[in-house]
C-alpha cells in the first residue's frame, strides 16, 4: 500500500460512510489530480475511472505523474493568457489580424502559439456585428487559448439561453448593444473552436502589445463583454 | 512530430463537397438515436452555407469506437434568429451559426 492514491480513496470512502452526499458536477472533475479543489465528498464515477486510468498508464510506464502535473500547470498558468496575446497582436498588426481571421490555427502557430488539436475560427467584432460563443451540446471551448472554461460557460442556463435570447444574456453581463448591431451567435457544436476578436478600444493609439494585453479579459474573448477605453 | 503538431491549418481539404458558400440548405428533420452533433433546435431550419470547414471523421461513428470513415464534409451554416425561433425577441438582423455535417443537409431550390 505504498501508493499514495490509496489514501485518497480511503478518505473519500470515509466521507461517504458519514453520509456526506455531495452532488457532483462532472464537468468540474476533469482534473485527474487527487488534490482537486472540490475534494469535499466521495469521488464521482468518472473521477474514479480517470484515477484508475492514470494509475494504469503510470504502472505501464506510459506517462509519469509529473507530466500530469505539468499539464495542469499549463492549463492554469499558460493557456489562459494566450488568447489575449493573440488578440493584442491582431490589434497592432492588421495583416496578422487578416491571417488570424482566415485561419486561426495557422496564425497562432506563426506567433509561436502551438494549439494542440484545436481547429480555431476567430470571429471579429465590428461596429455592425457582435459575436458570442456558446456550446449548447456540452462545453466545447478553446482551452489552448483560454484555459479551462468558467463555470457559467458550462451552466445549463448559459448554454440554453444564449442561442435564443443572446441580448438578454449580454445585458446580464453588462453588455447592452443597440438593435442595429447584429448579434451573431456561434454554437460551437462540432469540430471547430471559436475566439472572438473584440474591437480595439479608443484612446489606445500607440500602445504596445504588452500594454494592450492588460485590457483584454477572457469574457471578452467569449463575447459576453467588450473592452472599455481607458480613462 | 505528433499528429497535433503536424496539423497546420484549421481547415482540411474537402474536394468532394456537395454545397458551396452561399448555397441555401435545410437541416434534415430526423431523430435517430445515438450521438448526434446536430442540435435538435436547428433540425428543419433553413440556412445558408457560411464556410466549408473540411472533411473529418464522422463523430457519430467515433463516439462508438469506430474509425469514423468515410470522412464527412463539415460546413458552418448561418440561420436568421427570427426563423429559428418564432418568438425571437431581437431584431431581424440577428443570426446564429453552427457546424452541420453534409449528411444532415438537404438542398433548397
Amino acid at each position: 500500500m505504498s501508493n499514495p492514491h490509496h489514501d485518497y480513496y480511503a478518505r473519500s470512502h470515509h466521507d461517504h460512510e458519514h453520509g456526506h452526499d455531495h452532488a457532483h458536477d462532472h464537468d468540474d472533475h476533469k482534473h485527474p489530480n487527487p488534490a482537486n479543489e472540490h475534494d469535499n465528498g466521495p469521488p464521482g464515477e468518472y473521477e474514479i475511472m480517470s484515477r484508475a486510468m492514470q494509475e494504469l498508464l503510470e504502472a505501464k510506464g506510459i506517462i509519469k505523474a509529473e507530466q500530469i502535473t505539468k499539464r495542469m500547470e499549463q492549463f492554469d498558468e499558460e493557456f489562459p493568457y494566450r488568447g489575449a496575446q493573440v488578440v493584442a497582436r491582431a490589434w497592432v498588426d492588421p495583416a496578422f489580424k487578416q491571417r488570424l481571421l482566415t485561419d486561426g490555427r495557422a496564425a497562432c502557430a506563426e506567433m509561436g502559439t502551438m494549439l494542440e488539436a484545436e481547429r480555431l475560427i476567430a470571429v471579429e467584432n465590428t461596429p455592425d456585428v457582435h459575436n458570442m460563443i456558446v456550446c449548447t451540446l456540452c462545453s466545447c471551448y478553446p482551452r489552448g487559448l483560454l484555459g479551462m472554461p468558467p463555470t457559467w460557460y458550462k451552466s445549463r442556463n448559459y448554454r440554453s439561453r444564449v442561442v435564443f435570447e443572446p441580448r438578454a444574456v449580454l445585458r446580464e453581463f453588462g453588455t447592452v448593444l443597440p438593435e442595429n448591431v447584429t448579434v451573431r451567435v456561434h454554437d460551437s457544436n462540432a469540430d471547430m473552436r471559436y475566439l472572438v476578436v473584440p474591437m480595439r478600444p479608443a484612446r489606445t493609439e500607440g500602445w504596445s502589445e504588452e500594454r494592450l494585453v492588460g485590457l483584454i479579459s477572457r469574457d471578452m474573448l467569449v463575447g459576453v463583454t467588450v473592452p472599455k477605453a481607458p480613462e | 512530430m505528433n499528429s497535433a503538431e503536424s496539423l497546420k491549418s484549421t481547415y482540411t481539404p474537402a474536394p468532394a463537397h456537395r454545397y458551396n458558400v452561399g448555397d441555401k440548405v435545410k437541416v434534415k428533420v430526423t431523430f435517430p438515436p445515438g450521438h448526434r452533433r446536430t442540435p435538435q433546435y436547428i433540425r428543419g431550419k433553413q440556412g445558408v452555407i457560411e464556410r466549408i470547414c473540411g472533411a473529418y471523421p464522422n463523430p457519430e461513428e467515433l463516439a462508438y469506437g469506430f474509425d469514423g470513415l468515410p470522412l464527412k464534409v463539415l460546413y458552418r451554416v448561418r440561420f436568421p434568429q427570427q426563423h429559428v425561433w418564432a418568438n425571437y425577441a431581437g431584431p431581424a438582423n440577428d443570426i446564429i451559426e453552427m457546424e452541420i455535417y453534409e449528411h444532415w443537409l438537404d438542398p433548397v431550390r
